[in-house]
This record gives structure tokens, sequence and C-alpha cells, in this order.
């Protein structure tokens, strides 16, 4: 490897690319990424895909295996449509946070553009994978694919025995409820995914175990008291409030079949398992697109990547670096990479060259000098909102001249609140970590009470920030779905939560035969 | 580092899901299907293409704000005169350019386009239905006989002689019965001629060995009778693969364009049902009033023309073309007329005896497609009388003739007529293709 150093000879010269190609640049991004910057990557495979495998991809949520639902192929459908009519690219890569990790990359891609993707997605993003505290905590990379596997099997048996339709309708519930259907704070134990098929096992057969039918005829269960106390043992018995919806379902839904609940357990599992990756976007994609930047970077110094090489390079990374205004018609939110790679290169410019102005904002890292320490410990232990808290400097939000715009419906006018100004700085930092917290951004919705001894009737609350209902004409349905789910009437309501006042209510009452009976 | 190629990995991993989602939207797609045949020529009436669905039926619903009301606070990029405290209008849609959220919320599902396979548009097309009477017909009209290698026979004509085989049988029976090769008997010959002039001994036994073998070789021929194997061929009955469907239309003055429509949408149905079955479909455009010509598509839907009506005429000008060009014994005939009900009163019995004695019977299929005003616009307590040219056709009908016939007044009902005309009829043969 040293020789290649020494020697300046060119990687690749011209587009075309071989398998000694891919094999010769992940080496010697290698050598740079783990031997110069200090990166920690699961061991890397490099999957050459074409074109429909990669819209394959795409309807499957980025997953190499999955099980099989219409929805998917409504948006295989749809993205096909649009590659052909030529509205939309596909991206460059799919990266899989699995061990080992694997990256597709597509046939088509030049040879700078596989480096580029290599460097960006088998070194960038597999490092922040496994690094990244949420992904440690909550995913389990080692056993990803092998319960994927176990969750397509079980669900293709089920459909099997008890007929795609049923199977169908059981889906279309659990997906509509997926946005909640994630633990937002760990529990005592880890979740072991490998796990999961033999506990499947285990749960079924202790059931069969400690069955007595007995127990059904013994007397006295109708005696029971209404005291005050009752009311909330009965909730700490179903460990309400809960907020995890499908999980509650999954262990309190009184008519659900066994296999019924370990299908809502997969949706469940699936959905924790990207549930991370919603909250690391600007970050990950920070962290993969400095990455990849300082690694091309170096292999033109060393001489290892041609001129051309770079200049092709440089012009794919201002189209993902590329930042629209807000008053431009390309403007659709901010670009997560954009930001990101600003902010992960104006961290490392604290580190190395600060100015005043940093040494009074980020006294702990300013001038520190070892700028892939201090990113990486920042990659380790953040994520996007306490990333942007900590780590947005006044420059960058002079930089993109960031401003707060604030919308009340009550008035007529929308008015700026804060722009990048002395004064502004700390509001926007705030405003814009808030956009960042999925805690914020999905609706707080809490199963709050039933009462099983009673009419069964399940109250979930929405409670309502700044006055924003839910969206009525997909509450509805989704109240459906949980309805059918569940077994008797629902009724949701949606509270103010600043003033604990109710706006709206919504009721839904279980359709007979809707989970194919 | 591992590299894996995936590109010889078998494509399609996502059909299933496709035909998941199909399956779900048919209803959906069927009724796009039928607006969207609206718009075509009917050559490229069954070539697939982009379907727009409404995004109902498929939507995935989802806990999610609304995108409008509250109280809400954008953080935006590209300030360049804003100052703290400035008012802005509200911009339309409500979102107030409001980003990420605004594009998240803002129900880009509404419509859903995608595009169908020539296939699957057929299919959805024309689910659950066949060809009438195909089964019963076929034995005498839509089979020729082909013939189809079927392996090896010992007689036949010499046309069919197959030599390889032929050739592999002598061989094997000549190394089985040790028939003297030319070469060996040569090289005896040679040594004969060789041997020294007193070696009287040696040259006898050569000599009557040289004779053994000439015997041998004459008694056990190069060819027998029993090598001969001829290549042989099997008639096997084929359905005919060609179709051509004659489309007649009545294009006096009282068919409005309405009607044409109508027609057209009829037409179509019947053209990519055709094709379905058949390799080839041609078509045959005959326009009438008092008299009739065969037309190209655009000029049949679309040139005007005035005069009478007398059905006969088209009748009779079908009748030229099957027997100019169209030998019912090699073509599937297909013939599909569309008028709006007139005809003068003295054609009626002519146009009857066309039917029975020449078209209907070379005809595989003959519909009669009546098409009205939309029924919604006729005046109230105006009692329809049926059209003459009905009244006549029902007279053919109730006599057995096979002669389908329905009446159409709005473009919805084309489809459940064609429907009704081709449903598979329970308990009866499925045709298959």
């Amino acid at each position: 490897m040293s020789t290649t150093l020494k020697t300046p000879r060119p990687l690749f010269e011209g587009a075309d690319w071989e398998f000694a190609t891919v094999q010769r640049c992940h080496d010697a991004i290698q050598a740079i990424a783990v031997g110069e910057m200090g990166l920690d990557v699961y061991p890397n495979q490099i999957e050459v895909i074409g074109t429909e495998q990669m819209l394959d991809a795409y309807s499957s949520i980025g997953m190499p295996l999955f099980y099989k639902h219409w929805s998917f192929g409504k948006h295989f459908a749809r993205d096909e449509a649009m590659y052909r009519a030529g509205m939309q690219g596909l991206a460059y890569e799919i990266v899989i946070n699995s061990n080992p990790c694997i990256s597709y990359i597509m046939e088509e891609n030049s040879a700078t553009m596989q480096t580029l993707v290599i460097a960006h997605a088998a070194f960038g993003h597999n490092h922040f994978f496994k690094n990244n505290y949420l992904f440690k905590q909550w995913t389990d990379a080692d056993g990803i694919l092998d319960y994927l596997e176990f969750a397509r099997d079980y669900i293709l048996s089920c459909e099997e025995r008890y007929g795609e339709t049923a199977v169908e309708a059981l889906l279309d519930a659990a997906h509509a409820l997926m946005s909640h259907g994630v633990h937002r704070y760990p529990r005592a134990r880890a979740t072991n995914l490998r796990m999961e098929e033999k506990r499947e096992r285990e749960r079924r057969l202790h059931d069969e175990q400690v069955f007595n039918d007995l127990w059904r005829t013994v007397p006295g269960q109708s005696s029971v008291r209404l005291d005050p106390t009752a009311l909330e043992r009965r909730r700490a018995l179903l460990q309400l409030p809960q907020e995890n919806i499908l999980y509650f379902l999954e262990k309190s839904a009184p008519r659900l079949a066994p296999w019924q609940r370990e299908v809502l357990r997969i949706v469940r599992q699936i959905a924790q398992y990207f549930y991370p990756q919603s909250q690391t976007k600007l970050m990950n994609e920070g962290c993969a697109t400095f990455v990849h930047y300082k690694i091309m970077n170096r292999l033109h110094e060393t001489g290892q990547l041609t001129d051309g090489a770079m200049v092709e390079f440089l012009r794919s990374h201002t189209n993902v670096v590329f930042q629209p205004d807000f008053d431009d018609r390309r403007y659709a939110g901010i670009n997560p990479y954009a930001l990101g790679f600003a902010m992960m290169q104006d961290i490392e410019r604290i580190v190395t060259e600060p100015t005043a102005e940093d040494q009074q904002y980020f006294p702990d890292i300013a001038g520190t000098g070892d700028a892939m320490a201090v990113l990486r410990d920042i990659w380790a232990n953040y994520r996007d909102e306490s990333f942007i808290l900590q780590f947005m400097s006044p420059r960058i939000i002079r930089q993109f001249g960031l401003f707060h715009l604030h919308d009340n419906a009550d008035t007529p006018n929308m008015k700026v609140k804060a722009i990048h100004d002395e004064m502004g700085y700390r509001a926007i930092k705030r405003t814009l970590a808030r956009h960042y917290d999925v805690a914020w951004n999905t609706p707080d919705i809490q199963v709050v009470d039933v009462d099983l001894a009673g009419d069964r009737k399940l109250i979930v609350h929405h409670r309502a920030m700044n006055k924003i209902p839910l969206d009525e004409r997909d509450a509805k349905l989704v109240l459906q779905h949980l309805a059918d789910l569940w077994g008797y009437d629902v009724v949701m309501k949606e509270i103010d939560s600043e003033t604990d006042t109710l706006m709206k209510e919504h009721v839904a009452s279980p359709r007979s035969g809707a989970l194919g009976g | 580092m591992h590299i894996v190629d995936r590109r010889l990995n078998p494509g399609g991993k996502s059909l299933a899901n496709r035909q998941r989602f199909i399956r779900r939207a048919k209803s959906l797609i069927k009724k796009s299907v039928h607006e969207a045949s609206g718009g075509r020529s009917i050559k490229d009436g069954d070539s697939g293409g982009e379907l727009v669905l409404p995004g109902q039926g498929v939507r995935e619903p989802s806990l999610r704000r609304a995108a409008t009301g509250g109280i809400r606070d954008h953080v935006l990029p590209g300030n360049k005169d804003y100052v703290t405290g400035d008012e802005i209008p509200r911009p339309d849609g409500g979102g107030g350019g409001s980003g990420s959220q605004g594009s998240d919320d803002g129900g880009g599902e509404d419509e859903f386009r995608f595009a169908l396979s020539r296939d699957e548009y057929v299919d959805m097309f024309l689910d659950d239905l066949e060809l009438p009477d195909l089964a019963k017909r076929r034995i005498v009209n839509t089979e020729v006989v082909s013939y189809q290698r079927a392996g090896y026979s010992v007689s036949g004509s010499p046309t069919n002689l197959a030599l390889m085989r032929t050739v592999r049988n002598s061989l094997s029976r000549r190394i089985a019965l040790h028939r003297p090769k030319a070469e060996e008997i040569e090289q005896l010959r040679d040594e004969i001629a060789a041997l020294a002039p007193d070696a009287r001994e040696l040259r006898a036994t050569l000599e009557e060995e040289l004779a053994r073998k000439l015997r041998k070789t004459t008694l056990i021929p190069y060819i027998d009778p029993l090598d001969v194997r001829y290549k042989r061929f099997d008639p096997q009955p084929r359905p005919a693969a060609q179709a051509v469907m004659f489309c007649l239309m009545d294009v006096s003055g009282s068919m409005t364009e309405h009607m044409k429509d109508l027609a057209k949408r009829f037409y179509i149905l019947l053209y990519i049902f055709l094709k379905r079955r058949y390799k080839n479909v041609d078509l045959v455009f005959i326009r009438h009033t008092h008299t009739a010509s065969e037309v190209d598509e655009d000029t049949f839907f679309n040139s005007p023309e005035t005069g009478g009506t007398v059905v006969s005429t088209a009748l009779e000008e079908m009748r030229r073309v099957i027997a100019d060009r169209y030998d019912p014994a090699a073509w599937n005939i297909y013939g599909a007329q569309a008028s709006d009900g007139d005809n003068t009163a003295s054609d009626n019995e002519r146009t009857v005896n066309l039917l029975l004695q020449h078209i209907l019977p070379s005809c595989q299929y003959y519909a009669y497609l009546e098409v009205g005003r939309d029924v919604e616009h006729f005046p109230p307590g105006f009692i329809r009388r049926d059209s003459d040219l009905w009244q006549t056709y029902d007279a053919v009908v109730k006599s057995g003739a096979p002669l389908a016939m329905r009446k159409v007044g709005h473009r919805r009902d084309i489809y459940p007529v064609f429907r009704e005309l081709f449903a598979r009829k329970v308990g009866s043969e499925a045709a298959t293709a």
C-alpha cells in the first residue's frame, strides 16, 4: 500500500472501470480513511447493480429483502414512471446499516463516481452507522438481514395459512400506524433482533404451557370494585399512557390472533430500525459528504486521481451540496447535504483556525487542533437536534442567510422574528433544532385509557402543539385502521397542549371482517 | 472487502409487489383504462400506456399534522433584505413557503401516475371475456392443418428420406455383421500382388480369404432396405392465426359525432379483443349511405357524407371484400355494424337475405350496435319506438341466427355492453388461445 502512495500513479484513467478498479479504489480510500482519518468501519461489501435493481431497492426502502406488500409496488410504479419520464434521476448508491456494510453501486456510474460512492457510502455512512450512539442503541447491524429474512418468511407463511387478503388488510393497518410504532426512549433491555424468531416460538410455547381452562371457571371475577385506585392500577397494568401504539396493540388488543400480533411486531421492529436514521439525516449525510470530500482531495493530492476525474468529482459534489434560496423555484427545504457538509467543514475550521467569535461560542473545541478527533466524537455522540443546538456557528447562519419566520394562522401576515444578527443567532439555532427533533415533528399521540372490563372503548389523545390539528382526512382513515385492530370503538381527542382544551374529537368503530375475519 | 456482481440476478424482484398493487387498484385502473381508450386510434388501442389514478384507493394514510392552521415557525435560507420585525403577506397555499414541511404535507399523492405494460393493460380491459361459440365453430372454420416433425418412420416418400439416420443404421448393421471394409479388400489384393511367385500356399490362403470377403460384401449390402428411415410428419390441426374485422357504419347525416364516438369505442374494444387471440388482425372499414365503399380509418370516422340510408349496400360490399380477399376457410371473420337504426323500408328484406345467405355463414361473429342519442336528452314523455333496422334484425335473431345486437346511448354503456356480449358463459368451454 505504501508503494502506491510513493508512486503517484492514478488509480484509473477515463470513465471505464472494472472490478479490479473498484478494488484498487477501495484499498486506496481505506488507506486514507482508516490510516489518516481514523475512521472505524464495518467490513465492506460492495454490490454492483443495474438500473432496474436500483428501482427495486428503492421500493423496498433500500433493503435487499423485504416482505411483500402492494404499497411497495406502488412506489416502484411511481419511481419507474418518474425515472422513465426523466423527471427524477436515480441515487448513485444505497447503503445498508448492516454488518458487513452493504453498499450498492450502479453499473452506469463512471470510475470517478464509483470512487466517490465508495468514499461516501462505504466509509462515510459506514463509520456513522457503526459509531453513532443512536444506531448502537437501537439497531442491530449484525442481525438486521437475518431478521428481514425471518420477517419475509413469516409473512409469507401467514399468507399461505390465512390468505393474502387477511395479511394485506393487517399490514395496511399496521403501516398506517407505523410512525407511532417506535419506542422513543430505551427500555430496560436492549433489543436483540437475531433472537426474534426463537423468542416468537418461545412466547407461543409459554402461552400454551400456562394455558389452563380452569381459570375461566374461577368464580369471583365479576366483582369488580370501582375504587379510585382501580383506575390507576388498570392503567399501570396496561402500561398506560403508551405512545407506542403498535406495541400497545400487540400486547393488549383483545381480539387479535397470535400471528396478527407477530406481524404487528415485525412492522414495529422495522419502524424502530429506521427510527435513528430519521433523527440523524443531517449528520449522517454531513459526515458522509465531509468524508468523501476529504478523501477525494487526498487522492488527488497524492496523484492517485487525475485532474479530469477531480473536475468530474467537483461538479457532482457541487450539485449535491447546492442549497437554493427560499424564494427559488427549486427550493424544497434545507438540503441536509449542504447544511451538514458546511457545518462539518466549519467545525474543522473552528478547531484549527478559530476566530474570536468562535472562541466565544465554542470554548471547548476552538483551537484544539485535532479536527478529526473532534468530528469523530461529534459523530458518535450527537443527533441532528443536539448537533445543531451545540455546533451551529454564527458564521454558518450568516453563510446560509437563515431567518426565522413566524406564521400564526390568526394573523393576516407572517412575521420575521430573527435574522442572522447577534440577537437572532440563538433563536434561529433553537428553532432550526426543533425542525430536526423527531419527537417535536411527529404529533404527540398516546393511548390514554381503556376499560377492558367495560365497553373496551380505547381512548387516544393527540396533544396538539401550537394548535395544529391532525390532517383530518388521514386521521379518519388511520383511526379506522386502529379500530379494526383494536376490535372495539376508538375515540381520539385532540387537545391543545397549552390550554388543555378539547379541539376536536374523532370516533371510529371497527368494521366487521375488516381484517379478513 | 467483497465485490458482488448482482447485475445478473434475476430482475423483476418487485413484480409480486406490482401485481399486488394492480390487484388492489383494479377497479380504479379499469375505470382509467376505459377513459383513456377514448383518445386513441383503433390500432394503438392496445399499446399500453400511462394512466392517471385518483389517489384515494391506494392512499397510505398516516397520523400527521395538517398542512394549514395553527402557529408555525420556519427557518429558511437565503435571506436578502428582511430584518427582524418585518411582516410578509402569507403566500397562497397556506404553507407560507414552509419548505420541507410544505412539500411533505402538500398532498402530492392526490393523483397517481404510472405506466401499464401492454399485457397488463389488455388484461385489465378484457378480464373474464371470451370469444363466443369459438369452440364449436373452430372445428369447421378456424383450423388449418399443418405438419409437424414427429420422429422417424420406415416408410415415406423419397423426399423425406432421413439420410443421417439411414446411414447411421447402415453403419451399425455393417459393424455388427462384420462386413469387410473396402480398405481391407484393397490391402489383401495388394498383398497378393506383392507375393513372390513361389509362395503358392500363402497365395492360395490369401485368395481364399479374398474370395470369402468379396462374397460377404455382396451378401451384406452397404445399405439395406432395413436401414432406411424417413422423417415422419404428423398432421396438427391449428387454429388459423389470422382474423379480419369488418367495421360497418352508417355515415349518413343522421349519425352525429356522439354516435360515431360510441361506435369507435366499440370497435376499439373489439379490435383489442381480437388482437389478443390472433396474431394478425386486418381491419376493413366500410361506410355507407345509400352507397357503400371501403375506406381507411381516418376517412371512416372523420369525413362526413350525405345521402340516404341503404344498409344492404354495406353488406354487399362486405360480401365482395370477403370474396376478394378473405377466404372464410383461412380467415376468421368478425363483423361489427354500427348504425342509428335508420334504413330505407324497402331495403329491409334484401338486408335480411344478405345477412342470412352470405354474411352470417362466413362470419365467426356478427354484432350489431345501435347507437342512440344520449338517453338523458330525450324529451320526457316520448316513447321510443324500435328502429327499422332493429326490428329487422330482431326478427333474424328470433329465427335463431348467430347475431348479437345491443343498444348503446351513452359512452359509459359501451364497456358494459361489450362485456355482456363476450362474457364468459358458465360451463361453456373456455376458448384457449
